[in-house]
């Protein structure tokens, strides 16, 4: 006899009740960069010794914007999620708090900051 | 609190590294990589919107010998996540999981990264000349 809530059982979302989200959100950003990446690293391996006129131009490109904010927004959820996973496995005590809740700051910023950038070399051009 | 002292699977220190543990430590390491790698890119994007002092500081830094290794680190990273990564979305997707596929996939994984690699410093100093 179980004494869980029926609902609860069929929900299916545990104890920290967001179920499998993690793990989902992980494939699914791994997806999306496995898309982007290859598009990112020929732009890039292209803009190599250019000058900001010339890699402002590629950036503003409308398609580029578009690609390069779902890369960035990929990227740092992907990024984000993972190191969640590497710090719950090795770094433990006061240490796992500090560094869990920086990381999840530093990434947050990260993607504020680039987002931002990517919009004002958009609206600059 | 977690017992400090109990000995913990998988006995990393006694067990023998095989290309399936070891291609799986190297993910993650690579991932760890690259996610402090990813801020670099931040910072790059940034300094290119700020303006054009900022962007020949940072083009400066990158440009350095130090850069450059950082640079070549962080691309051999990114290849092989990005082909190992495939391999686990495979995985995933209940795909390739028995002995022979699974070694089989990664020797291709490992050769393919090296080859990637070289094939994208290659355009990378020509495109850039000094990069």
């Amino acid at each position: 006899m179980s004494l869980r809530n029926p609902l609860a059982r069929a929900k299916g979302l545990g104890s920290a009740k967001d179920g499998t989200t993690h793990w989902w959100h992980q494939r699914l950003t791994a997806l999306a960069l496995m898309l982007l990446t290859p598009w990112f690293i020929i732009m890039m391996v292209g803009l190599i010794g250019d000058d900001l006129g010339t890699v402002r131009a590629t950036l503003s490109q409308p398609l580029t914007v578009v690609l390069l904010t779902a890369f960035v927004l990929s990227l740092f959820w992907h990024a984000r999620l993972g190191l969640q996973v590497v710090i719950e496995d090795y770094v433990h005590g006061g240490a796992e708090l500090v560094l869990q809740v920086a990381v999840k700051f530093a990434y947050a910023l990260a993607a504020i900051a680039s987002l931002l950038a990517i919009g004002r070399i958009y609206f600059l051009a | 609190m977690a017992t400090q002292e109990r000995p913990l699977s998988p006995h990393l220190q006694v067990y023998r590294p095989q290309l399936t543990s070891v291609m799986s430590i190297l993910h993650r390491g690579t991932g760890v990589v690259l996610a402090l790698g990813s801020l670099v890119f931040a910072g790059w994007l940034v300094a290119a919107a700020t303006g054009a002092e900022a962007f020949a500081a940072y083009s400066a830094v990158l440009a350095s010998v130090p850069g450059k290794l950082a640079l070549f680190a962080f691309s051999a990273c990114l290849v092989y996540h990005f082909l190992n990564g495939i391999r686990h979305l495979a995985w995933d997707a209940g795909h390739g999981y028995d002995l022979p596929k699974a070694y089989a996939s990664g020797y291709a994984v490992a050769v393919l990264a090296v080859v990637l690699t070289a094939v994208l410093w290659y355009f990378g100093v020509n495109a850039g000349g000094a990069a």
